[in-house]
């Protein structure tokens, strides 16, 4: 497919039934622009468990490399999951415009 | 040489897919179309026919594995009937819109309620418009040449679609017609083997079914629409090819003893067949009666439908199925839609019949026939249509 923005292009540049050729290519896709809070995370609070690394539906977050939590705003989706399921409290949800 | 064999038209259409050389069925059984696929279980568990066959519990169930098979580049075939092809409805636009070629008979049934296992138009009117090449058949022979067809039609690498034969349920499918079956290897010439462009293959991944976010849905649909309006001229070369081998000849718009009428009847499916005896009783009374047989209902053949009704002076159509509170006849809407631009055009009656299950007889045309032209000549509502046969 001809690399044209996504609102240029013309029917005549699908594919056959819009199958995607490339694979993985999903991970271009910015669903973090879906949210309107985000998580921030506590480190006086967190103990590094790994709860919400694991109950992250969108699994975008990863530990750093001092073994602390953090979420990949590309992707994350805000939904706040993580912040509920925390058992530390560490994870407070903050509206985008006050980061 | 081709054989000449009197067998059920269901056996028949399950013999066709066998000489087609379908690789996966998956169906559910339902009345008027049972016969088709336990006769292809059949030739799978006889080893007769090396093809997957897949049982499931629904028909939504069956056609959603004929979506994957079809994906990985497996030549698929279905069956079903009435209310089957609406539980499969969902799917049905899936189908055509992710472009994966099988070949799905609709063995027409009405739909409930009441509850009717019997012939009529309703199934095949209700997925009109669900981007499918659709087909219809008048007798067994004309089943099988097209099931072969609608194979090569659909997998052809320019149109990529499936496609649906509709065979009246019971009128058709249970009758034991004569049938001349083509060799195998005349099929095998006929019918290359299916290939995918992108086929589901973890070696060479692709995403089938993605969603479609607004800034592309509109353009889906139009590339949907344009590939659809295309393969005419595919089902076209195909029934021309047909033809060319094996000396039987389709056309998107058939007639018989047309040319000269001034009363033109138009009618789809197997009731042609008794129709064609009216027009001959009257023709042998004087009377200047044809009749018009649309065999290809998508896409719908407006050219053709204009051509061969435009001169006649009245045009009556008869729906198998009724378009409640709207349109009445959804073929008779298509009819007008083909000549509303002309200025010389026939006055179009609009005429439902043969529903459920109810027999349209030789009579029963001719006084279709002259009730028509009564209709013309009093003047009375012709924007509307007329029950055949209704008591009041
Ligand atoms: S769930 Fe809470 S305490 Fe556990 S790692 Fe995540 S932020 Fe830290
Ligand atoms: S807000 Fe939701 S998506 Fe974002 S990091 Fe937390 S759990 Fe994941």
């Amino acid at each position: 497919m001809p690399k044209k923005n996504d609102n240029e292009l013309t029917w005549k540049d699908l594919e056959i039934g819009n199958i995607v050729v490339e694979p993985g290519n999903a991970s271009e896709y910015r669903t973090g622009d879906w949210k309107t809070e985000l998580p921030e995370f506590d480190h006086e609070k967190c103990n590094k468990c790994g709860l919400c690394f694991i109950y992250c539906p969108e699994g975008c977050i990863q530990n750093d490399a001092e073994g602390w939590f953090v979420a990949d705003l590309y992707y994350c989706k805000g939904c706040g999951i993580c912040a509920v399921e925390c058992p530390k409290d560490a994870i407070k949800m903050v509206g985008e415009e006050e980061e | 040489m081709a054989q000449v064999v009197g067998m059920e038209v269901s056996l028949a259409i399950a013999e066709a897919a066998r000489l087609a050389n379908v690789d996966v069925i998956s169906a559910y059984p339902i009345t008027p179309q049972t016969h088709i696929v336990e006769h292809l279980a059949d030739l799978v568990a006889n080893g007769e026919l090396d093809a997957q066959y897949i049982p499931t519990e629904s028909e939504h169930s069956a056609l959603s594995a004929c979506l994957g098979s079809s994906a990985v580049g497996a030549r698929t075939f279905t069956a079903t009937a009435g209310q089957g092809l609406e539980l499969m409805h969902e799917v049905v636009y899936v189908a055509s819109s992710m472009r994966l070629p099988m070949v799905m008979v609709v063995a027409n049934r009405a739909l409930s309620a009441p509850l009717s296992i019997w012939g009529d138009h309703s199934d095949a009117m209700a997925v009109g418009d669900t981007g499918w090449i659709q087909i219809f058949v008048e007798n067994g022979q004309q089943a099988v040449d097209n099931v072969l067809c609608a194979f090569r039609m659909g997998e052809d690498q320019r149109v990529l679609l499936p496609v649906m034969v509709h065979v009246d349920g019971f009128h058709l499918t249970h009758m034991v017609e004569p049938i001349t079956f083509p060799e195998l290897e005349e099929v095998d010439r006929f019918l290359p083997p299916y290939k995918h462009p992108f086929p589901l293959d973890p070696d060479k991944p692709v995403t089938m079914g993605a969603f479609g976010m607004p800034f592309i849905y509109t353009e889906t649909k139009k590339a949907q629409y344009e590939n659809l309006m295309a393969s005419k001229k595919v089902i076209l070369e195909v029934w021309e090819e047909f033809g060319t081998r094996f000396g039987r000849h389709y056309h998107p718009v058939e007639g018989y003893r047309n040319e000269d009428a001034d009363v033109l009847l138009m009618i789809m499916g197997s009731f042609s067949e008794t129709a064609m005896e009216t027009i001959d009783r009257l023709r042998a009374a004087g009377r200047k009666v044809g009749l018009v047989r649309p065999r290809l209902w998508r896409p719908f053949p407006f050219d053709e439908v204009r051509q061969m009704t435009k001169d006649a002076e009245v045009l009556i159509v008869v729906d198998r199925a009724i378009s409640l509170g709207g349109s009445g006849g959804p073929l008779c809407a298509l009819v007008k839609q083909s000549l509303y631009h002309e200025d010389k055009k026939p006055e179009v009656v609009s005429i439902i019949g043969g529903l459920g299950g109810r027999d349209i007889t030789i009579d029963g045309f001719e006084q279709i026939i002259d009730r028509g032209m009564e209709i013309v000549q009093e003047g009375s509502d012709k924007s509307g249509f007329e029950f055949f046969g209704v008591r009041e």
